[in-house]
């Protein structure tokens, strides 16, 4: 029995390996509703392999994982989604052949508990950019638009989790501080993130928790704050 | 040729290009979406033939008959063995490389022939046309048109719209599209893609059965019906573009015109018109006339 008590996703010992390189060696991680977590380190040590080992997305795996104290530990992409979990990938995963109507719309569900309170209109008024582009295919947009159509597309699942990878990967500065403003809306709106982004600073500042990879471990854990003041910081970071 | 004989041969070649989208339609999807080349496809269509062949007498002694109950009931069956199918066979082939598809699906051909030749042997058989569909209309002085193959259009009509508002407008659909771009996406959208893939399936089972059902009082039923309509539907489906539904209805109306019209006008030639047609396109767009994502 695990004891969930607030958490909302509980991970413990995970391990994950592509064919037979081992990526992950055994990762604590948890999450309470609402808190924003920053998952930081250098490429290559694990982060986007953690994330996608937490949404099902690594057949091979090992290790404890819950949400809101149901295991996932072997659960199917499509499982932990319904659990209230929502992906924004690097990369931003629209689909490229739908219009951005139809990108939003394939999304909605209620949240776990039937919430409904992002609905496609205020997901429009939140990103009065998309409102523009409605009928326009998904691969007819800019990056900047991409991550708001994924990250509006997200909020249509109502989730309780959104988990952002390369948050603002290749953005023009602009469009970065837009981005931030929105994961803050998030934030306010009673949404936990898990977010990886190369700008560390802003991700330290934006977050409750972080911690950092490196090949595969947390070497650094604890309240945002704390990890920023870290000396070993810049380190592990190779900054 | 006169009016009255284009007029005829415009809507038998619209009757077949319609009868050959239903098959293609489920071909392309299957490839495009699942990435799996089903050569047992045509089996499907024959299948659906001999479902008409066989299950009217029995419908017959035990419901009182009817033809369309006939058409439900075998369209039930189809939905019912297509997801039998996918998830006996097809759903270990996703991965799979395309030699491995090619030789299961190949041997399910073999395994369908041999089956129809023990249930009902090798014999060609006559599927009776419903008695309110037997008349015809008569088209100027001496021509007529049977009303089965104006109801067979007709039929097919009705579904190519209901497959394309299914498509285009519903969120299904939606789902289907992105299915094919994304997988890992989708289901981090909550969407259970392997049910996903076994409804398409399954539909893709029905429409290919379905085409067979209601051409079998036109063509009549014998073995080996399955493998020329797959070979013609490849043909639909590389002119159309893999994976592209709008493509497939295109590309069967385009041939069904120019098989239809071949045979009237280049007789000698007709057997080799259609891959003519394929080869020049293939020339004029490598990747067929529109491209699915």
């Amino acid at each position: 029995m695990t004891t969930h008590g607030d958490f909302l996703l509980e991970a413990e010992g995970v391990h994950a390996w592509y064919g037979s390189s081992h990526v992950l060696h055994g990762i604590d991680l948890r999450i309470s509703r609402g808190q924003t977590v920053g998952l930081l380190g250098r490429n290559g040590m694990g982060k986007s392999t953690l994330i996608r080992t937490l949404l099902g997305h690594v057949p091979q795996r090992d290790g404890h994982i819950t949400f809101f104290g149901h295991d996932c530990s072997r659960a199917k992409p499509h499982q932990v989604a319904r659990m209230g979990v929502a992906y924004v990938p690097e990369g931003r995963g629209v689909f490229p052949n739908l219009t951005v109507r139809e990108n939003l719309l394939m999304a909605a569900r209620p949240g776990r508990d039937g919430r409904c309170d992002w609905p496609y209109e205020r997901v429009l008024e939140r990103f009065p950019r998309l409102t523009e582009r409605l009928t326009n295919l998904g691969n007819q947009l800019s990056g900047g638009e991409q991550q708001m159509l994924s990250i509006g597309r997200a909020l249509m699942t109502h989730p309780d989790l959104i988990i952002l990878d390369e948050a603002t990967e290749g953005l023009a500065p602009l469009i970065v501080t837009e981005i931030w403003n929105v994961i803050t809306d998030i934030k306010e709106s009673g949404i936990a993130t898990l977010i990886v982004d190369r700008d560390f600073r802003r991700v330290l500042s934006h977050s409750d928790q972080a911690l950092v990879l490196q090949k595969g471990l947390v070497e650094l854990a604890g309240p945002a704050a704390e990890v920023a003041e870290s000396p070993d910081l810049t380190r592990l970071l190779g900054v | 040729m006169d009016l009255t004989t284009f007029l005829i041969q415009c809507l038998n070649a619209l009757q077949y290009g319609l009868l050959l989208f239903l098959v293609a339609s489920g071909l392309t999807l299957i490839f495009g979406i699942m990435g799996v080349i089903n050569l047992a496809h045509g089996s499907f269509y024959m299948i659906g033939a001999y479902m008409a062949y066989a299950l009217s007498p029995v419908i017959e002694a035990t419901l009182g008959g009817g033809f369309f109950l006939t058409l439900l009931i075998g369209l039930a069956l189809a939905v019912l063995l297509g997801y039998l199918l996918e998830w006996a066979f097809y759903s270990y082939l996703y991965n799979r490389d395309h030699l491995q598809q090619v030789l299961m699906t190949y041997g399910l051909i073999l395994v369908f022939e041999e089956l129809r030749s023990l249930l009902v042997g090798d014999d060609v058989h006559g599927v009776q046309i419903p008695d309110f569909l037997s008349g015809s209309i008569p088209l100027g002085e001496v021509m007529s048109y049977p009303v089965y193959r104006l109801f067979v259009s007709a039929m097919c009509l009705v579904l190519v719209v209901g497959l394309f508002y299914i498509f285009n407008r519903t969120r299904l659909g939606m789902m289907i599209r992105a299915g094919a771009s994304n997988r890992e996406m989708i289901q981090s959208l909550g969407i259970d893609i392997n049910f996903l893939y076994r409804v398409v399936f399954a539909a893709g089972f029905a429409l290919a059965a379905f085409a067979g059902m209601v051409a079998a009082p036109v063509s009549s039923v014998y073995p080996g019906m399955g493998n020329e309509v797959l070979i013609i539907c490849f043909v639909v489906v590389v002119i159309g573009g893999i994976g592209s539904i709008q493509g497939a209805l295109v590309a069967a109306l385009l041939i069904g015109f120019i098989d239809t019209f071949g045979k009237v006008l280049l007789p000698e030639a007709a057997g080799v018109l259609v891959y003519l047609a394929m080869a020049v396109i293939l020339l004029w767009k490598p990747n067929g006339l529109f491209k699915a994502a």
